[in-house]
C-alpha cells in the first residue's frame, strides 16, 4: 500500500513538473544561444516577456476554464478586440477611466454569457455557438469603431501595460499583477470551491453531473461568463498596450490561447487541465517568440516551432497518463 | 488445422504472469479450454479474470507464460491479430459506435469487398441470417446502435462475432444487462455455437446460470489458480467457497416476519450457510433487520415521462423496498428517469410525501432527499476521469463547504470512510475511478448514494456485473437503509434478488405495471409469468 502510495505521489509529481520542464529547456537553450545570452535572461527581458504574456494570459485564465468544462470559446480574440474599442470609445466620449475599464470588461462578460446561454438553451455544441460569436463580436467591433482605430486621449489606463510602472517599486507591469492575482485567484477557484469540481465535473461526464445534482447548465453559463469577463479585462490591457481602440487587433489569438492551455495539460474532450499549467503554456510561447524574435529568426520559423510544440506537448501528455490497463 | 493433433486443446494458457507497477495481477495462471466446451472463468471481481482474457485477446502482453491455439503457439500482438486468429471477445461494456447503424458496426474493420464481387446485398443477407440465428431477427440493420437497448446491442456484439468465424469466444458478463427470457436464448445460441465447434470462454457473476451452461470451470482469487474442473463433478458450494476464500452467511438480508417468498432463495441462502466453516460466525454477517411500511414516502400518478410507453401510477412507502420487475426495456428505467426528472414529464405527477410536485429537475429531486443510481455506469453514472473523492461526493458537497470553499481534507476522509464501508478496493481516495474494477466501480456509484443520505433511493441494476461478495453487501445496505425508514425502488432483471431483497414486486409489462404484490406472493415462476406475458 504504501509503495502504491509513493508512486502516485511520485506520479503527481512528475504531471505538475513536466510543462515546467518544457519552459526550463526553452529557457535553457536561448540562455546558451551565444548571440543573445548575455541579453535573454536580463531582467528587462523578463519583464518585457511578462508584459508581453498578460493579453494571452488573461485569455487563457477563462479559457481553462472553459476547456475543462468540456468547452471552447473561438469568439475570445474577437471579444478582447470588441472589449478594447469599447474601452477605447467610452473614454473618448468623455466617461471617467475607471468606468470606461469597467464597460470594457462588462462588454467581455455580456458576450461571454450570451455564449453560455446559448450553449445551454439552443443545445448546440459550443464550437459552433463560439464560432458564430467569433465573427459577430468581430463585426460589432468594426461597427462600433466606424472601421477604423479609435483614438483615445492619455490617461491612466495606459501605464497600467507600461514596462516600467511609475511607482517604481512596483518593479512590474499592473497588468502582470492583475494576471498574477487573478492566475491566484482562478487556481483557488478550480480547486477549493463546489464550482470549481463542478466545472471538473461536468467536463468528466456531463450526464452522470446532472444526475448527482450539479446545475449544469447554470454553471456552463457562469463558466462563460466568466471566460467573457477575463476577455473584457485582458481587451482593456489591449487598448492599454495601443493607446488605441483597434477592431482588427487580436486576429487567431484564439488559438494561441487555446494552444497555451493545450499545451499546460488541458483536454480538449474536458474534465482535465490546471491554471498552473495554462500559465507554464502561456510562458513557454512568450519566450519562444521573445527568443526567435531576439535571435532574428523569421516570423515563419516560429510558426513552426510552436506548431511542434503544441503537437510534443499533447502527444507526452497522453503517454504521461497512459492507463495500465 | 490439419497438422495438429486432433486431441489437441482448443486453447491452452500455461504461466500467464502479468504485473502492474508493483501490483501483480495474474501470477501462473493455467486455462486449459477443451474444443466446443463451454468453459467457466470464475472468481471475485479484482481476481485477475478481465486481465487473463485481455492477455487472450492480444489486448495485453503477459510477461511471462505461454499461449497455444488448437496445438499452435499463439501469441497475438493486438486485438485484430487475436480476431483473425480467431478469438473474438464480447466484452461486459460493450465495443459498439453509437452513432454507425447495425450493419455498419458488425462490419467494422471487417469491411472486406474480396476484389470488390463481395455485394453489400449478401453481407446483409449474412448478417440478417446471424440475427435470425440468435433469435433477433427483429433488430433492423439500418438502425443507429444508440437507439438500441443494452440487450439488442449485446446481440449486434455477438452476431460480430459470429460473423468473424471465431473459434473461441469469450464472453465478459454476458447475461448480465439481459432479462431472463433474452438470456435462455443466449444459451440457446451458446449450445448452438458449441454444436458447431466453437469454444467459449464465459465469465459470469451468476453462478446457477454457469451450472445450467458450462461444461467445465476454471476458478482465480489475487490473480491465481485456486481450482478447475469439470462442472459435473462440481457442487456449487465448493465453487464459491473456492471464489470467495471466506464464508458468506447470508446472500439476502434476514428481514424479521418475513418468509422467504421463494424456495430459490431459502435454497441459496441454506447453501451458502452450510458452506459456513467459522463457527463464530462471519463478522459481518447480517443480523436480521425490521423493516416497518411507514407512510407513503413517493406516489407516481399517471406518470408519463417523454421515453415512456404508458403512464405508470404506483406508491412507494417509507422503510420499504419495492422491487420492479420486468423484461428489458419494459419501461422501468425509463419510469426512474421520469421520476427524478431526467427525462421531461408529459403527463401525470408526482407526490413527495403527500406534496405534488411538478416538473422538478435532478438538483431539486436531490434536494428533496432523493438519489438514483444509473444502471449505464460509464456513460452516466461515474465521472471516470475523476477521482473516488469527487465521485463520491458530488452530489453532497454540503458538509464540506463554507462561504463556497471546499475542505479538500474533510471531503477525502468523508470518501475514505464510505470506501471502508463498502470494501472498495482502490489506491487511495484521489485515484481516478477508471482503474478500478466493475464491481468497485458500482460501489462507488452505490457510496454516493449512501454519503447524500438520500430518503428515496433509486436503484437501476445496483448490482450488475459484480461478484456475490459485493453483491450480499449491496443486499444488506439496501435492507439496512429500509430498516432505517428510507423508501427504495428496486430494478432488477434477477429475480431470485427481487425475491430474496424487496418487500413488495411490482411488474412492469410493455410499459404498464400489470402487477404488484408483496414478495411472499410472487415466486419465480409467477414473476417470469407475468413479465413474459403481462398476466399476473
Amino acid at each position: 500500500m504504501r509503495i502504491v502510495r509513493q508512486q502516485t505521489r511520485l506520479q503527481t509529481l512528475i504531471n505538475l513538473l513536466a510543462p515546467f520542464l518544457g519552459l526550463i529547456l526553452i529557457l535553457a537553450i536561448f540562455s546558451s544561444m551565444p548571440d543573445i545570452q548575455s541579453r535573454f535572461l536580463r531582467l528587462a527581458n523578463l519583464k518585457s516577456v511578462a508584459t508581453q504574456s498578460v493579453i494571452v494570459a488573461l485569455g487563457a485564465l477563462g479559457m481553462t476554464l472553459v476547456i475543462i468544462g468540456g468547452g471552447i470559446d473561438l469568439s475570445a480574440a474577437s471579444n478582447i478586440a470588441l472589449s478594447s474599442v469599447v474601452t477605447a470609445y467610452a473614454i473618448n466620449a468623455g466617461l471617467p477611466p475607471l468606468l470606461a475599464v469597467g464597460l470594457g470588461i462588462l462588454t467581455g462578460g455580456a458576450v461571454g454569457f450570451v455564449n453560455g446561454a446559448l450553449i445551454t438553451r439552443l443545445r448546440l455544441v459550443p464550437f459552433i455557438i463560439t464560432m458564430g460569436m467569433m465573427g459577430i463580436a468581430r463585426g460589432v467591433a468594426k461597427w462600433i469603431a466606424d472601421n477604423q482605430k479609435i483614438d483615445a486621449p492619455l490617461t491612466w489606463v495606459n501605464e497600467l501595460m507600461a514596462k516600467s510602472p511609475r511607482p517604481s517599486w512596483l518593479m512590474l507591469a499592473p497588468g502582470v499583477w492583475l494576471m498574477i492575482v487573478f492566475a491566484v485567484a482562478m487556481a483557488v477557484v478550480l480547486r477549493y470551491t463546489v464550482f470549481g469540481r463542478h466545472v471538473f465535473a461536468i467536463g468528466s461526464n456531463e450526464a452522470a453531473a446532472r444526475l448527482c445534482g450539479v446545475r449544469t447548465n447554470r454553471a456552463k453559463i457562469i463558466v462563460y461568463a466568466i471566460a467573457g469577463l477575463f476577455c473584457g479585462l485582458s481587451g482593456v490591457m489591449e487598448f492599454s498596450r495601443l493607446t488605441v481602440g483597434d477592431p482588427t487587433v487580436a486576429v487567431g489569438l484564439e488559438l494561441d490561447i487555446i494552444a497555451a492551455v493545450v499545451i499546460g495539460g488541458g483536454s480538449l474532450s474536458g474534465g482535465e487541465g490546471s491554471i498552473l499549467g495554462s500559465m507554464i503554456g502561456v510562458f513557454i510561447m512568450a519566450f519562444l517568440r521573445n527568443g526567435c524574435t531576439m535571435m532574428g529568426w523569421p516570423n515563419y520559423i516560429q510558426e513552426i516551432i510552436i506548431g511542434v510544440i503544441i503537437v510534443a506537448a499533447v502527444s507526452l501528455d497522453r503517454i504521461r497518463h497512459r492507463r495500465p490497463t | 488445422m490439419t497438422s495438429v493433433p486432433a486431441d489437441a486443446p482448443a486453447l491452452e494458457m500455461r504461466g500467464i504472469t502479468k504485473r502492474f507497477g508493483a501490483t501483480s495481477a495474474l501470477e501462473g495462471v493455467d486455462l486449459v479450454l477443451r474444443k466446443g466446451d463451454v468453459h467457466a472463468l470464475l472468481g471475485e471481481n479484482g481476481a485477475g479474470k478481465s486481465t487473463l482474457v485481455k492477455i487472450l485477446s492480444g489486448a495485453l502482453r503477459p510477461d511471462r507464460g505461454e499461449m497455444r491455439l488448437a496445438g499452435r503457439p499463439y501469441h497475438p500482438a493486438d486485438p485484430l491479430h487475436g480476431r483473425r486468429s480467431g478469438v473474438s471477445m464480447i466484452y461486459q461494456e460493450l465495443n459498439l459506435a453509437p452513432h454507425l447503424t447495425v450493419e455498419e458496426n458488425i462490419m467494422l474493420g471487417t469491411e472486406v469487398h474480396s476484389g470488390g464481387f463481395l455485394k453489400r446485398r449478401d453481407v446483409r443477407k449474412k448478417i440478417k441470417d446471424t440475427l435470425t440465428f440468435l433469435h433477433h431477427p427483429e433488430i433492423g440493420l439500418d438502425v443507429p446502435v444508440r437507439q438500441l437497448s443494452v440487450g439488442s446491442r449485446q446481440i449486434v456484439e455477438i452476431s460480430r462475432a459470429i460473423m468473424d468465424k471465431a473459434r473461441i469466444l469469450v464472453m465478459d458478463e454476458p447475461t448480465s444487462s439481459l432479462a431472463r427470457e433474452d438470456t435462455e436464448r443466449l444459451f440457446e445460441v451458446i449450445r448452438k455455437l458449441k454444436a458447431e465447434g466453437v469454444s467459449i470462454i464465459y465469465i459470469s457473476h451468476f453462478l446457477e446460470e454457469v451450472r445450467e451452461v458450462a461444461d467445465a470451470y476454471t476458478v482465480l482469487r489475487d490473480g491465481q489458480n485456486v481450482g478447475a474442473g469439470r462442472m459435473a463433478e462440481a457442487t456449487l458450494d465448493a465453487i464459491i467457497q473456492l471464489m470467495v476464500g471466506q464464508k458468506i452467511a447470508d446472500l439476502f438480508p434476514r428481514v424479521k416476519g418475513r418468509a422467504f417468498g421463494s424456495p430459490l432463495i431459502r435454497d441459496i441462502n441454506t447453501r451458502l450457510s452450510t458452506a459456513e466453516a467459522d463457527p463464530r460466525g462471519e463478522p459481518g454477517a447480517p443480523a436480521a433487520v425490521d423493516h416497518e411500511r411507514g407512510e407513503v414516502a413517493l406516489s407516481l400518478n399517471g406518470l408519463k415521462g417523454v421515453r415512456m410507453a404508458e403512464a405508470v401510477s404506483l406508491d412507494l412507502h417509507r422503510g420499504e423496498i419495492l422491487g420492479l420487475a420486468g423484461l428489458v426495456g419494459a419501461g422501468r428505467t425509463e419510469t426512474l428517469r421520469a421520476v427524478f426528472g431526467l427525462d421531461p414529464r408529459q403527463s401525470g405527477w408526482v407526490e413527495i410525501g403527500g406534496v405534488k410536485a411538478l416538473k422538478l429537475k435532478p438538483w431539486q429531486m436531490i434536494q428533496r432527499g432523493f438519489g438514483l443510481l444509473s444502471e449505464d455506469r460509464q456513460g452516466e453514472g461515474l465521472a471516470l476521469a475523476r477521482s473516488l473523492t469527487d465521485n463520491i461526493t458530488l452530489s453532497r458537497f454540503g458538509p464540506y463547504r463554507r462561504w463556497g470553499f471546499l475542505s479538500l481534507k474533510k471531503r477525502s476522509r468523508a470518501a475514505l470512510q464510505w470506501m471502508g464501508e463498502l470494501k472498495i478496493k482502490a489506491q487511495g481516495s484521489g485515484q481516478a475511478v477508471a482503474g478500478l474494477s466493475g464491481g468497485n466501480q458500482q460501489k462507488v456509484a452505490l457510496a454516493r448514494l449512501l454519503h447524500q443520505d438520500a430518503d428515496v433511493l433509486l436503484l437501476d441494476e445496483p448490482t450488475r456485473g459484480i461478484d456475490v461478495l459485493s453483491k450480499a453487501q449491496i443486499y444488506d445496505w439496501m435492507s439496512r437503509l429500509a430498516a432505517r425508514g428510507k423508501g427504495i425502488l428496486f430494478v432488477s432483471s434477477y429475480f431470485p434478488e427481487l425475491l430474496g431483497v424487496c418487500d413488495r414486486i411490482a411488474v412492469f409489462f410493455r410499459g404498464q405495471v400489470v402487477d404488484v404484490r408483496p414478495a411472499a406472493g410472487w415466486s419465480d415462476e409467477s414473476l417470469m409469468a407475468a413479465a413474459t406475458t403481462g398476466k399476473g
